[in-house]
């Protein structure tokens, strides 16, 4: 099964980002905690497309699809803004961040715990940002 | 869709949180926690019973206080998080740098 959507780069975008994905993830293998994070991770990502690659440019769209298979979820997302290659990033130290008094950076520390596998591509102006979580089923 | 209401009980002011923080909303949970610091306030308590979600723009606005709180002597605690949103803390580790509590009376009493 699939399940895409398009969303428009505005923060106010992630809220109907999240009723999709809420809609998608009704497979018996997930728990609640499953979901949520899931949800989460997948949001952290578009966030950060929509902020740092589109500067919030209602115009540019972001496009998610979900594919399911035995064992794992694919969440691909395709953008055509500056590429932002979360595998580049760092894990921040949460001390540093709290000395620092920044408020960012912890959006990369969620997807890169929360996810199994991240991949990203760059092709034509189009980014793609896999994330990939496998399940016991 | 986030609401903050602000009350006061047992010394603390407290900010009991409905609904889902994100990065279109962050700002408003970031100015009611400012404004309290503004104010003077000694010690912050937040009521998260009602808080679905939270994202880490709004977990972000936690931890750029947590120096301000210590340096400026402000009890800072959280209270009444639903197990999914704890989990969120702990996936971060924020539960190492905030005191969280299961109700207000624990809080009101550590």
């Amino acid at each position: 099964m699939e399940h895409r959507i398009t969303i428009y780069c505005q923060t106010t975008a992630l809220a109907q980002l999240r009723d999709f994905l809420r809609n998608t993830l009704t497979m018996p293998f997930l728990t609640e905690n499953d979901k949520l994070q899931l949800i989460l991770a997948v949001e952290e990502v578009c966030a950060n497309l929509i902020i740092h690659s589109h500067d919030c440019n209602a115009k540019d769209h972001i496009n998610l699809e979900v594919k399911e298979y035995p064992g794992k979820l694919i969440f691909e997302i395709k953008d055509q803004g500056k590429a932002f290659n979360l595998l580049d990033y760092e894990i921040p130290d949460l001390i540093k961040v709290k000395g620092e008094k920044r408020k960012g950076g912890l959006g990369i520390i969620l997807v890169k715990k929360i996810m199994d596998e991240i991949e990203f591509e760059s092709a034509k102006g189009t980014n793609t940002c896999r994330l990939i979580k496998w399940f016991q089923s | 869709m986030l609401n903050i209401k602000g009350l006061e009980e047992n010394g603390y002011h407290i900010l009991a949180l409905e609904g889902e923080v994100d990065a279109s909303n962050s700002v408003i949970l970031d100015e009611a926690i400012q404004g309290l610091i503004s104010e003077g306030s000694l010690a912050i308590l937040i009521d998260g019973r009602e808080l679905a979600y939270i994202s880490s723009a709004g977990l972000g606005v936690f931890m750029s206080y947590l120096e301000d709180f210590q340096e400026k002597n402000i009890a800072f605690k959280i209270y009444g998080l639903t197990e999914k949103v704890y989990e969120v803390f702990k996936i971060l580790g924020l539960h190492q740098l905030i005191e969280i509590f299961p109700d207000k009376q624990t809080a009101f009493s550590s």
